[in-house]
C-alpha cells in the first residue's frame, strides 16, 4: 500500500466523531494557550498528560498534536496585538506584526498569519506523510550506534548550537542528564542516586520537571519583576480581510516560509523559533519593499508564521519515525506515547498503522479547524488577553499542581515540583535555557541504553561508534555544531546566534 | 537577588562562582555514586556506574568553564527582582504541600490560588480565598469525579460530593 492508501485509511480513523472531538479540544486549548502569554504548548501537553491516563491513546495523542499546532497559530495573535510573544516561535512575528497593528492594520496581519499557518501546516503535514515511510525504511538499517549518534546530535543542537552561550546550553543539558540518572538503571536494575527514598526509584517524572520549570518557574519570574501596568492591547479595528496587494505579497512568503520551516523542524536542527528567524531574514532580503521592514511589512508576518507552523509539523518526522524528540514539546509528547506503552519509531508504523496514520490525517483536519477558529472567531481570542494577570497565574499554578497531585499525591512529588520550580526561576534569571533540561531528562536514558548496547555488541570496542559512514557522519556533524558556534562567538559574530536563541517550545 | 543595577555588569561575576560551586558539588556527587556502584561492565565494558562518572566529570568541567568565563567576560545585568511576590508564591506552594493531606485538595489549592494572586498584587484575601476554594472545588468535581483522577479529599469534598 502506498502513502495515499494509508492516508485514506487514516482519514477514516480521524473522521470518527470521538476523534474529531479530541482534535477540536486540542486545537481550541492550543489556540488558547498560544494566545495567553506565559504558557506554551509544552506546558499544556505536560499538564494534560496525567489527565489522559484513562482516555483513548489515539485520541489523546491527536489532542496533543492539536495543542502543538494550535499553539503555533495562537502565538501570532499575542505577538501582533500585544507585542509580547505568546510563545517563543512568535517573537519575530511581533517585529512586523505589532507595527502593523499600531498602524491600524492588525486585521490583515492576523489574517496573513492565520492563512499562512494554514497553508504551511497543510503542505508540511502532507510532506510529513510522504516523507515518513521513507525515513522508516532508512531507520530499519539503524543500529544502536546510529541511534546513539543521532541522539548526540540532538543533544548538541538543542543545547549548544544556538542561543547566546554554549556554556549555558551545555550546563542545562548536563543538569538534565544528571537528573535522568536518578532511579533504576533500565539495563541492570541497579538503583542510582535514589538515596534510599523509594519514590526516587521510579526516576524523575518528565511531567513534574516540565510543569515545574515552565509553569512554576515562569510564574516566579514574572512575579519577581514586580508590579507593572498590564500591557496595552491594540484593539482590533476594521475587518480582517486582506487586500489584493496583501495577497500578492503574502503567498510567496508563505511558500518560502514552509520550505524553510519544514526541513529545519525535520532535521534535528532546533525548533520552530529558529525557522521563523531564518524566514524573517530571507523575506527581508528578497522583499521588493525592504524599506518597509521595521515599519510593518506584511511579508515579515507571513513568512515567519508559515515557517513556525511548518517546523512544528517537521518535528513530528523524527519523533514519529525515530522516536527522537528535538524540541521540548516533542519531548513531552514522547512521554505521552510512553505513557500509553507505545514507543514511536519504525516499529510503530508496522504495529499500529491505524494510530500513526490516524494522527497524521487528523492533523490535516485540525488545520482546517484552526483556520475557522482563528479567522472568524479571532475577536473571541483577543478577549483572553484582557484577563488580569493575578487570576491568570493563580489558575495556571492551580492546574500545574493538579497534574502532579493527580499522578502521585505524595509530599515528595510536590517537593520536587517546588524545588524544580525554584530552579527553573533561577535558570531564567541567569539566562540558562530550559528546553535542554527537559530533552536531556527524556533522551538521556535512551542514549545511555543505545550506547551500552552498541558497546556490548562490539565487545567493548569504542571505535564501533564511528565504524559506519552514517554514525561517523552524524557524530561529525554533532562536533561541528558544537565547535563552530564557539569559534563564531570568539570572533564576535555571535549576535546572529543569540538572536535565534531556542527557548521554551 | 537584589543589587544589580541596570547597565553595569560586575566583573568578576559573583553569581557565576556560586553556580560553579553548585555544578561542582553535583558533579562530585555523581562521581562518588559512579564509583560506589559495583561496575559489572559485562560485554559492553560500561555498566551502571559508567554514565554517572561521565556526566559527573562533564559537570565539573562546566564548573571550571564557569570560573574561567567569570574572569573573562561581563555578565549582562539581570532584571531587578522583588523578593516579596516570590515569597508569596513559594509560600503558597509550601502551604499546599503541607495542608493537602489534612485539609484536602480544594482548601489547600484554594490557599495556593490566593497566595499566587497576592504575589501578583491582589492582596485582598477575603475575595481571592473564596474564589480559589470555589474554583478548586470545581476542578475537583471535573477531574476527580468525571475524569477519574485520584485527588485527595478533605471534609469539604466529602460534604459536597459524598464519600
Amino acid at each position: 500500500m502506498g502513502t495515499f492508501d494509508f492516508l485514506l485509511q487514516g482519514l477514516s480513523v480521524a473522521l470518527q466523531p470521538m476523534i474529531l472531538l479530541y482534535a477540536l479540544i486540542g486545537v481550541t486549548l492550543g489556540t488558547a494557550v498560544g494566545v495567553l502569554p506565559g504558557i506554551g504548548p509544552a506546558l499544556t501537553v505536560a499538564l494534560l498528560l496525567p489527565v489522559t491516563y484513562g482516555l483513548d491513546p489515539a485520541g489523546s495523542l491527536i489532542m496533543f498534536a492539536g495543542i502543538y499546532y494550535g499553539g503555533m497559530y495562537g502565538g501570532s495573535t499575542t505577538s501582533i496585538l500585544l507585542n509580547t510573544p505568546g510563545e517563543s516561535a512568535s517573537i519575530v512575528t511581533a517585529l512586523e506584526g505589532n507595527k502593523m497593528a499600531r498602524a491600524g492594520r492588525g486585521g490583515p496581519a492576523l489574517a496573513t498569519a492565520a492563512i499562512g499557518s494554514f497553508v504551511a501546516g497543510l503542505l508540511a503535514t502532507l510532506a510529513l506523510a510522504f516523507l515518513a515511510p521513507h525515513i522508516v525504511k532508512l531507520a530499519l538499517v539503524f543500529g544502536p550506534r546510529e541511534y546513539f549518534a543521532l541522539m548526540v546530535l540532538a543533544f548538541v543542537t538543542v543545547s549548544a548550537a544556538f542561543g547566546d552561550s554554549t556554556m549555558k546550553g551545555l550546563t542545562s543539558l548536563f543538569v538534565g542528564l544528571a537528573l535522568a540518572l536518578v532511579g533504576i538503571d533500565g539495563l541492570t536494575g541497579q538503583a542510582r542516586l535514589s538515596f534510599d527514598v523509594p519514590q526516587l526509584l521510579d526516576g524523575i517524572e518528565v511531567t513534574t520537571l516540565a510543569v515545574a520549570m515552565f509553569a512554576v518557574g515562569e510564574a516566579l519570574f514574572v512575579a519577581g519583576q514586580g508590579m507593572r501596568p498590564d500591557d496595552t492591547v491594540h484593539s482590533l479595528k476594521g475587518s480582517v480581510r486582506m487586500t489584493k496587494t496583501d495577497w500578492s505579497r503574502s503567498w510567496r512568503a508563505w511558500l518560502r516560509g514552509t520550505a524553510i520551516g519544514f526541513p529545519i523542524g525535520a532535521m534535528p536542527a532546533g525548533g520552530a523559533d529558529i525557522a521563523s528567524f531564518l524566514s524573517y531574514g530571507t523575506e527581508k532580503r528578497m522583499s521588493k519593499h525592504p524599506e518597509e521592514f521595521g515599519h510593518g511589512a506584511i511579508e515579515g508576518v507571513a513568512g515567519p508564521e508559515a515557517a513556525n507552523n511548518a517546523a512544528a509539523a517537521g518535528t513530528l518526522v523524527p519523533l514519529l519515525t525515530l522516536g527522537l524528540p528535538t524540541t521540548a514539546t516533542a519531548a513531552i509528547m514522547l512521554a505521552g506515547f510512553q505513557q500509553f506503552g507505545l514507543q514511536p519509531g519504525p516499529l510503530l508504523f508496522a504495529t499500529a498503522p491505524q494510530l500513526v496514520w490516524g494522527l497524521i490525517a487528523s492533523l490535516l483536519i485540525a488545520n482546517v479547524m484552526l483556520l475557522v477558529l482563528n479567522l472568524p472567531l479571532i475577536r473571541l481570542w483577543v478577549k483572553l488577553l484582557t484577563i488580569p494577570r493575578h487570576w491568570l497565574y493563580a489558575g495556571i499554578l492551580l492546574f500545574a499542581t493538579l497534574g502532579t497531585i493527580g499522578v502521585n499525591p505524595s509530599p515528595v512529588e510536590l517537593s520536587m515540583l517546588l524545588i524544580f520550580g525554584v530552579m527553573g526561576y533561577l535558570m531564567r534569571l541567569f539566562g540558562y535555557p530550559i528546553a535542554p533540561v527537559v530533552v536531556g531528562l527524556i533522551l538521556g536514558p535512551m542514549a545511555e541504553q543505545q550506547l551500552r548496547r552498541a558497546l556490548a555488541i562490539a565487545q567493548g570496542d569504542w571505535t564501533t561508534l564511528v565504524s559506519t559512514p552514517v554514525s561517523a557522519t552524524l557524530l561529525g556533524i554533532a562536533v561541528l555544531a558544537l565547535v563552530v558556534p564557539i569559534i563564531l562567538r570568539l570572533r564576535d559574530k555571535g549576535a546572529v546566534l543569540s538572536q535565534i536563541a531556542s527557548d521554551a517550545d | 537577588m537584589t543589587g544589580f543595577t541596570p547597565g553595569t555588569g560586575r566583573r568578576p561575576d559573583g553569581a557565576a562562582f556560586i553556580i560553579a560551586a553548585c555544578l561542582a558539588a553535583l558533579g562530585l556527587l555523581l562521581l562518588r555514586e559512579g564509583f560506589a556502584i559495583p561496575d559489572k561492565g559485562g560485554y559492553a565494558g560500561v555498566g551502571s556506574g559508567g554514565m554517572p562518572k561521565v556526566i559527573g566529570a562533564g559537570l565539573i568541567g562546566l564548573a571550571l568553564w564557569h570560573v574561567a568565563a567569570a574572569f573573562r567576560s561581563r555578565e549582562p545585568s539581570r532584571p531587578r527582582q522583588q523578593p516579596v511576590p516570590l515569597m508569596w508564591i513559594i509560600g503558597g506552594l509550601a502551604l499546599q504541600l503541607i495542608l493537602l493531606k489534612p485539609l484536602g485538595f480544594s482548601v489547600a489549592s484554594g490557599l495556593l490560588f490566593a497566595c499566587t494572586a497576592a504575589g501578583f498584587g491582589k492582596r485582598n484575601l477575603w475575595l481571592t480565598l473564596p474564589v480559589g476554594v470555589a474554583f478548586a472545588l470545581g476542578v475537583y468535581g471535573v477531574f476527580d469525579r468525571l475524569l477519574q483522577l485520584n485527588l485527595p479529599a478533605g471534609w469539604i469534598e466529602t460534604l459536597i460530593f459524598g464519600g
